[in-house]
């Protein structure tokens, strides 16, 4: 069963999170992101959640990341420069495999650069921000229903990987208002608790080691340091550094395929459009104006880790075209895996791109 | 049980150099905690980056070695996540005072329940001897070649204006008394502040005329004043020795607070 609502894509986010279960916000004002802080401050203390104002956000994703260690779900929400103050602790969330999730909604930068206009300047910093190599997943909405669902998603697969998830919004996203279809309840993946006897950081076939949360008798050391299947800090063997980080990357990697959510329209097509998150609107109202099955749509609503596979599902495209709210951060990532030609559609200041845009960038093809 | 009992035998010995003071903080601190008689599953370590925050790797509980400077804050997540833990934080000078100094002032505000045993050795220890916030003017450290020219940070003072429930200051030499305090902070609900000065023989005694670990040792013992005799002298407007280190328990009061453990 489900019950329709007029949301706005930052309420839809919350109102997802608490659906997934999340019990613990830490966060920070920053425009366009605080209606998700505010909403959290106003349900979850009625719930008996904890909802704590940090006094910045590397207070925040610190905060988290410990609230997560007592088992709980756990979010911090931001943008721009909070998202920059968080990269070290998010790299400490990566190390330690601790769940939890952040909720970018971009905006322009950088520095300060555009608080009330919209941006995907932030989706190579969310991948290779904090130092290091590691893995995380980032999820885009398009849509206030997506805030919703990709919210509870990114709860999930935190849960179930161990790594922290990124719900990569932006500023138009966020702040729309659309009509939602809000389910009764929502699916839910916990993290599987670490058994007795077993090595804290001993990940077996999955690669994933099981969560001994704290207060629970485990005694777990959790460090940054490179530690051992122990947890103990261990920072001085290549060998071991080495397996860990490869562990780190390839339990998310290596799911890739199965992590990957996306949209395919016109898989025949020979000029096919690859967007995430608010340009993919106005490559719908293309399509749509267009009415054929000449252009093709590729909507991804994983970004990372990179589903190149799906990539191949268009085995008629000639060309690619992938309107972004930067200058290109993701065609590059696509130009790494096809031989076709990739147009890089950018586009800075907030605006979204018009679909005559668009329709002027397949040219004589179409 | 004894403090014993709570390290994590596989783990020793420690970084710490020989003459550190840092076993000794960490042997009180077990006692005091053993004393009042928490139990291990009950009980976090929190700790961030530098000689005294490896502490929470030797302890046989559940303990977060974080960022540096950030231990509270993610002390604060976690407390607040589940009021039912006891939490424990060890840090040093720098990680408290320096980068993590936003977030001491901010926990000490929020009154949030838990203890810092602040090991202020006057230096970063870990990265080899630079100033940090509590370096004395004129100290030498491997940034200050020619003595620190900037004042030094009060802690104890600090965490008593920012809001602190309990506040005291030990010295490793006072043994007794700094169990006896650390005891004291660990059942005051609220914010406890336990600054303890250590002596760090490595980076600081040998740069400033502490040629042997003793010799810091005994000028803990015979420049430490206790605060009431200190507020004596001042009162009476008496000259206050150089170099004397305020000893004793600042602050005990029962603001309201955050994270306290629920009633059973
Ligand atoms: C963000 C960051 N900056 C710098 C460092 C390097 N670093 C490690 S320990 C330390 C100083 C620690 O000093 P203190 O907290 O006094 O601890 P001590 O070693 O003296 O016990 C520094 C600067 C770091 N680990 N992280
Ligand atoms: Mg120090």
């Amino acid at each position: 069963m489900t019950r329709t609502e007029f949301w706005q894509g930052n309420i839809a986010c919350a109102e997802g999170a608490l659906a997934a279960g999340c019990t613990f916000f830490g966060g920070y004002p920053i425009t366009p992101s605080t209606e998700v802080a505010e909403h959290m401050a106003a349900k979850l203390p009625k719930r008996g959640g904890t909802f704590v104002q940090m006094e910045d956000e590397i207070g925040s994703i610190a905060a988290v990341i410990g609230a997560s260690w007592t088992g709980a779900r756990a979010m911090t929400s931001t943008s721009g420069p909070g998202f920059s103050l968080m990269m070290e602790n998010i790299g400490f969330a990566a190390m330690t495999e601790t769940p939890c999730v952040i909720v970018n909604i971009q905006r322009g930068g950088p520095s300060t650069g555009q608080p009330t206009m919209a941006a995907a300047g932030d989706m190579m910093q969310c991948r290779f921000g904090s130092h290091g190599d590691y893995s995380v997943i980032a999820l885009c909405p398009a849509s206030v229903q997506e805030m919703y669902e990709l919210t509870v998603k990114a709860f999930n697969l935190s849960e179930r990987f161990r790594v922290p998830v990124f719900l990569m919004a932006d500023e138009i996203v966020g702040h729309m208002r659309e009509r939602i279809d809000v389910p009764d309840s929502v699916e839910r993946v916990d993290r599987v608790p670490l058994e007795k006897g077993t090595l804290p950081f001993s990940a077996g076939k999955t690669g994933v080691p099981g969560f001994p949360a704290f207060g629970k008798g485990y005694g777990v050391h959790v460090t940054g340091l490179t530690h051992d299947e122990r947890g103990y800090p261990c920072a001085t063997s290549p060998k071991l550094h080495e397996e860990l980080v490869l562990r780190l990357v390839r339990k998310v990697e290596d799911a890739r395929h199965e992590i990957a959510d996306y949209e395919i329209v016109n898989p025949d097509a020979e000029q096919v459009f690859i967007s995430y998150g608010a340009p993919a609107r106005s490559v719908g109202q293309v399509l749509h104006d267009l009415g054929n099955e000449n252009v093709g749509h590729l909507r991804l609503k994983t970004v990372w880790p990179f589903p190149e596979g799906i990539l191949r599902k268009f085995p008629d495209a000639k060309e690619f075209l992938v309107p972004e709210l930067n200058l290109g951060q993701i065609a590059r990532e696509i130009e790494r895996y096809v031989d076709q030609p990739v147009k890089q559609l950018p586009k800075l200041g907030g605006d979204l791109h018009t679909p005559a845009e668009l329709k002027a960038a397949l040219g004589g093809l179409k | 049980m004894s403090y014993f009992d709570w390290f994590r035998e596989d783990r020793l010995p420690t970084i710490y150099c020989a003459g550190c003071g840092n076993g000794t903080v960490i042997n009180c601190t077990l006692s005091a905690i053993d004393e009042v008689g928490w139990k291990r599953e009950e009980t976090v370590f929190v700790s961030g980056i530098g000689c005294s925050s490896r502490a929470s790797g030797y302890i046989a509980a559940d303990s977060l070695h974080t960022t540096h400077g950030r231990a509270l804050a993610f002390a604060t997540g976690v407390k607040l996540a589940n009021p039912d833990l006891n939490i424990v934080v060890f840090t040093g000078d720098g990680d408290l005072a320096a980068i993590g100094g936003n977030h001491f002032i901010h926990a000490c505000r929020r009154n949030i329940d838990l203890t810092v045993v602040c090991m202020n050795n006057q230096i970063y220890g870990m990265t080899g001897g630079q100033g940090s916030p509590t370096t004395p003017r004129g100290a030498l450290s491997t940034t200050t070649p020619y003595g620190a020219a900037e004042q030094p940070f009060d802690l104890a003072e600090l965490a008593i204006a920012a809001g602190a429930n309990y506040v005291s200051r030990w010295t490793s030499y006072h043994v007794k008394e700094l169990t006896k305090s650390v005891r004291a902070g660990l059942e005051t609900p609220g914010f406890s502040m336990i600054e303890v000065m250590t002596q760090c023989p490595t980076n600081y005694g040998r740069r400033n005329k502490f040629k042997q670990v003793a010799d810091q040792i005994e000028y803990m013992k015979t420049h430490a004043m206790l605060r009431k005799k200190y507020d004596t002298l001042l009162e009476k407007g008496e000259p206050i020795p150089e170099g004397a280190i305020v000893i004793g328990e600042f602050a005990r009061r029962s603001r309201p607070a955050m994270g306290v453990r629920r009633a059973a």
